[in-house]
């Protein structure tokens, strides 16, 4: 196993800047590392649907000709990358980990996908994902789940398990995802990487394709939080495409992230959500976040605990916003134009052929949430499910800004348990969709968030995270805060957490 | 099935129509609604897309501002009041034609809101017409929806077609839909008030600029709602909804059908169905329209992917500004100023000259005059070339000069027609057209003397009739004398010519 690939991105960064290595060495180490043990949908890791080799490696070889020319075009050039199935890549398929969209290929790049182009990042390829990002473990994926690195029984989290993955099992030091519930932060929690979801509207979400509008993000998946920063400020930013993106100045993340790692948190005020915690809460999850409160403390927060009381209907809420969003936005997936086209037998008509191709190409729990979404804005129901559900989301974001009112960030754990093992939830929705109690919020209220890895449960031993949320467009305070949670642990534990993980052979 | 129609005059009897229009307007604007596509009329089928009007995954809508300020210039010309704060909202139904299967439009938030236009139905034998004010509910932004063809089968309906292509050119092309409150109390007027709705709402669209407004091309398209209700009863009846009624006409005899084929359903006992009918042009009838179920459950909520539209008070009253004077107001002006009895301005305006008029006598003809030109050799060759009088290669100004030379007697009015077929040639102006063709006419008292003469004497007949006190004989002198002239004389000098010798 090449030493390159357990670099972080801004190391990376640093030996392609100081000549030690060219991005074709580095990109090819990670493609390499890719084909020793991502596997198949049978066994291995399957962090990948889709890999580019060819045009990785072409996108390497121009990034050190520039290089070589003076002509480096951001400090990430020639640094490669994953991304989530869900966002459009042109000449690239993209999935969504559905059958529907099976060969698809758009004629167009999603603007984050344009962004990293532009800047010069090799695309190593298109990352496993829960179909159309509904779930919390990957395992929804048409294509076959992708299996934890820290033990392949077990969930890698979701919807983005496969950016997560891809990143924890050294395939990649940088990857895309996108969190709608928590589809960044929970898979970076049960990984032990770092997810970020950043303010709505802080990065475009032209050509992602959308879960529920209101909700998604675009954020990066990396293994610290110095390289998050990094892509975070990459893809941040004001997009004429997206009128739901913020225009202001991109903040400084980086700076903020350099700034917390120096350990120093004097003033900080820190809230700890009350509400997100109790029975139900894995207890190895809840001495990990315990301790690292404590931390924070030692670090000079303040820290007092904060009453958000409306966070209990969280759940209720998002599981109407959302299947109503998503119950309309997939309804253009009716075989006319693209993708899957089922034609049943005779001569059928139009109608026919979107019945049997929407039955044949989307997965049970797509159609789960499309008929609760289809109900929640039915006439008559509106008010009492689509309309209700609006109003509590109001009052969370009253929560939050109340909360915010008397601290600079709040915490939780990210989530309520470890990597459970593969199939555990699979038939028991409601338990699945548990898993992103702590992390709903935030996407409802269009704040932003980040986890941090905090250590090993005691009776599994297996990756528990950190949340830390702040309010809208304070980004930085999660950089600045996740750094000095990062350093100090690291230091703690005589290094970074992935190094506790097994080794990763190539699959059997 | 076979209809029972009661003819009109005794629906009016026992019944009370009510009226509801919904009009789709397609404005000219540049893009499209949601994204940089092209928003022209034709164009290859399929050319003009892109990944959001065509519903690709991931593609993000952005409001096209031009089409918010036409939205509410509209707005401002019906009497509405503007939306501080509005949103889209998603239609969803499934169509092939829909590239997402949703329609974004908007719902319970429209732009517009509260409005009027005063209609008047012009009276049958040349009276004072009678005024409606027709409230408007409201006028909204949407979007367009792709073009569906279906071919084979028959009448290119959908059923029975061996396949069906879709254009999605059309897709995502800026409408306005404007709707009105129900229409009471119209009585036997009901169709002649939905014409006279349709045509003013033309008028103003016409006169704001922001549509080509074209029935016949669709871009402008009525929907007619129609119910009845015993007479004095006070309440409203079931409705039918006939679509894509596609000229002034057509506007007026659906009402009259579905008048006179609601009547024949309730006087039978029956119920009207609520559903959406088509309408046919061959023979003004209207059929049921199976396609789509008019009770469907459209299923709206706000569009999450555009944020709210919330056009300030300032903008609004720039824009207000801007409005053109409205087109009834305008034409009362004009009547009196021009001295058109009502018949002449209905006329004029119903040939589309009113504005060509006007420009002829901001050019110096006088408007009787003017208005001959336009509506009689002008619009005589505009239907022979099958153009609007607006197309056809005659400028008011020149129109004018024309007439200008008329009222000089350098030309009569049979030789300014040559003159105009010298225009419409390209031959250049009005003068050099008569200097070309030599078209002056003779003013050398000589000639014409010695014409008269030659007629008198070759028509004794006649020139004793006239000696008699039958003036009105001399015509038939006067046409020999103007031929012998080859038409290059004063009619009027001849005339004085004849009746001197003759006295
Ligand atoms: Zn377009």
């Amino acid at each position: 196993m090449s030493e390159l690939i357990k670099k972080t991105a801004a190391e990376l960064a640093g030996a392609l800047a100081a000549g030690e290595t060219t991005s074709v060495e580095l990109t090819r180490a990670h493609l390499d590392r890719i084909a020793a043990v991502d596997g198949t949908a049978e066994s291995g890791v399957h962090a990948f649907l889709h890999v580019d080799a060819e045009g990785a490696l072409a996108q390497a070889a121009a990034s050190d000709a520039r290089r070589a020319a003076g002509q480096s075009r951001h400090l990430l050039d020639g640094v490669p990358i994953a991304v989530k199935d869900v966002l459009a890549t042109q000449g690239l398929p993209t999935t969504c980990g559905s059958k529907i969209l099976e060969g698809w290929v758009p004629p167009y790049d999603a603007t984050v996908v344009r962004r990293i182009k532009e800047a010069g990042l090799p695309i190593l390829g298109k990352t496993n994902m829960d179909e159309f990002a509904m779930g919390s473990s990957t395992e929804h994926s048409a294509y076959g789940p992708t299996r934890n690195p820290w033990d392949q029984t077990r969930i890698p989290g979701g919807s983005g398990g496969g950016s997560a993955a891809a990143v924890a099992a050294f395939e990649a030091p940088l990857a895309l995802g996108t969190d709608t519930g928590g589809s960044i932060r929970q898979p970076g929690a049960v990984t032990g990487t770092v997810g970020v979801k950043p303010t709505y509207g802080g990065v475009s979400r032209y050509g992602l394709v959308a879960l529920a509008n209101s909700l998604d993000q675009v954020g990066p998946v990396t293994r610290t939080v110095l390289d998050s920063a990094l892509l975070h400020e990459l893809i941040a930013g004001h997009d004429p495409l997206d009128s739901t993106s913020v225009d202001a100045p991109v903040g400084s993340y980086v700076a903020a992230a350099r700034e917390g790692a120096k350990g120093d948190l004097a003033g900080l005020r820190v809230g700890v959500i009350k509400e997100l915690a109790g029975d139900g809460w894995q207890p190895g999850v809840m001495e990990r976040f315990a301790e690292t409160v404590d931390l924070l403390k030692e670090l000079g927060a303040e820290v007092t605990e904060v009453s958000c009381p409306t966070f209990v209907h969280a759940m209720a809420t998002y599981y109407l916003i959302l299947p109503a969003e998503c119950s309309s936005n997939l309804a253009k997936f009716d075989a006319m134009r693209y993708g899957l086209r089922v034609v049943p037998e005779g001569d059928p008509s139009a109608e026919a052929v979107m019945k049997a191709t929407r039955d044949a190409g989307f997965g049970d729990e797509v159609k789960r949430r499309i008929m609760i979404g289809t109900y929640a804005l039915s006439s008559g129901y509106y008010d009492a499910y689509y309309g209700q559900a609006q109003k509590v989301r109001t009052l969370i974001s009253r929560d939050f800004a109340a909360a915010f009112e008397g601290v600079d960030v709040l915490v939780s754990p990210t989530s309520p348990t470890t990597a459970f093992p593969l199939g555990e939830k699979l038939d028991d929705p409601l338990a699945m969709y548990l898993q992103d109690l702590a992390t709903i919020p935030a996407n409802l209220a269009g704040v932003p968030g980040i986890s941090v890895p905090a250590g090993l449960a005691a009776e599994d031993g297996l990756p528990v995270g950190f949340q830390v949320l702040a309010p809208a467009l304070a980004d930085d305070r999660l950089y600045r805060v996740g750094a000095a949670v990062e350093a100090a642990l690291t230091q703690r534990w005589g290094g970074p957490i992935l190094g506790e993980a097994p080794t990763l052979e190539g699959p059997r | 099935m076979s209809e029972t129609l009661v003819p009109f005059d005794e629906v009016v009897e026992r019944f009370d129509p009510a009226l509801g229009l919904e009009i789709h307007v397609e404005l000219n604007t540049n893009t499209k609604m949601f994204c940089g596509c092209p928003a022209v009329f034709g164009g290859e089928p399929n050319t003009q897309v892109c990944p959001t009007c065509l519903g690709l995954p991931g593609a993000m809508p952005v409001v096209n501002g031009k089409a918010v300020e036409s939205a509410i210039r509209i707005g401002l010309a019906l009497n509405c009041e503007i939306a501080e704060w509005c949103r889209f909202a998603r239609k969803n139904y499934f169509y092939p034609d829909m590239p997402k299967n949703f329609q974004t439009s908007q719902y319970d938030e429209p732009i517009a809101f509260e409005g009027y236009l005063d209609v008047t139905v012009p009276d049958e034998n040349g009276g004072e017409g009678e005024t409606f004010r027709i409230e408007i509910e409201r006028a909204h932004m949407e979007e367009d929806t792709g073009k569906s063809s279906h071919v084979g089968g028959s009448d290119g309906r959908i059923h029975g077609a061996d396949y069906s292509l879709v254009d999605y050119n059309r897709a995502g092309i800026p409408l306005i839909e404007i709707v009105t409150k129900p229409i009471l109390g119209t009585g036997d007027k009901a169709p002649l008030v939905a014409k006279a709705y349709v045509s003013a709402i033309r008028d103003l669209i016409v006169a704001l600029g922001v549509s080509d407004a074209r029935m016949d091309q669709g871009s402008i398209r009525a929907d007619v709602n129609l119910s009845l209700a015993p007479k004095g009863s006070g309440v409203l009846g079931t409705r039918s909804e006939t679509k894509n009624v596609n000229s002034l006409r057509s506007v007026e005899r659906a009402v009259r059908f579905e008048m006179s084929r609601h009547a024949g359903i309730l006087d039978a006992g029956g119920s009207v169905l609520q559903e959406t009918r088509h309408f046919h042009e061959n023979d003004g009838t209207t059929s049921s329209g199976r396609e789509k179920s008019d009770a469907e459950d459209y299923r709206y909520f706000p569009e999450p992917d555009l944020v709210p539209v919330a056009p300030s008070r300032e903008w609004v009253e720039e824009l207000r500004a801007t409005l053109p004077e409205n087109p009834a107001v305008k034409r009362t002006r004009l009547q009196g100023e021009w001295g058109f009895t009502d018949l002449e301005m209905r006329d004029t305006v119903g040939a589309g000259a009113l504005d060509l008029v006007e420009q002829t006598v901001a050019a110096g003809a006088a408007p009787q005059a003017a208005r001959k030109w336009w509506l009689t050799e002008l619009a005589r060759r505009a239907n022979d070339a099958g153009v609007e009088l607006t197309e056809l290669a005659v400028t008011p100004a020149q129109v004018a000069a024309v007439q200008a030379l008329v009222d000089a007697k350098t030309i009569n009015d049979k030789l300014a027609r040559q003159v105009f077929d010298g225009l419409l040639a390209g031959e250049g102006t009005p003068e050099e057209i008569i200097a070309a063709r030599g078209l002056a006419v003779v003013s050398d008292e000589g000639a014409l003397s010695a014409a008269v003469d030659k007629a008198i004497a070759e028509n004794p007949d006649i020139a004793d009739k006239i000696r008699d006190g039958k003036l009105a004989a001399a015509g038939a002198l006067i046409g020999a004398v103007m031929k012998e002239m080859r038409g290059q004389a004063d009619a009027g000098r001849v005339r004085e010519l004849v009746l001197e010798k003759l006295s």
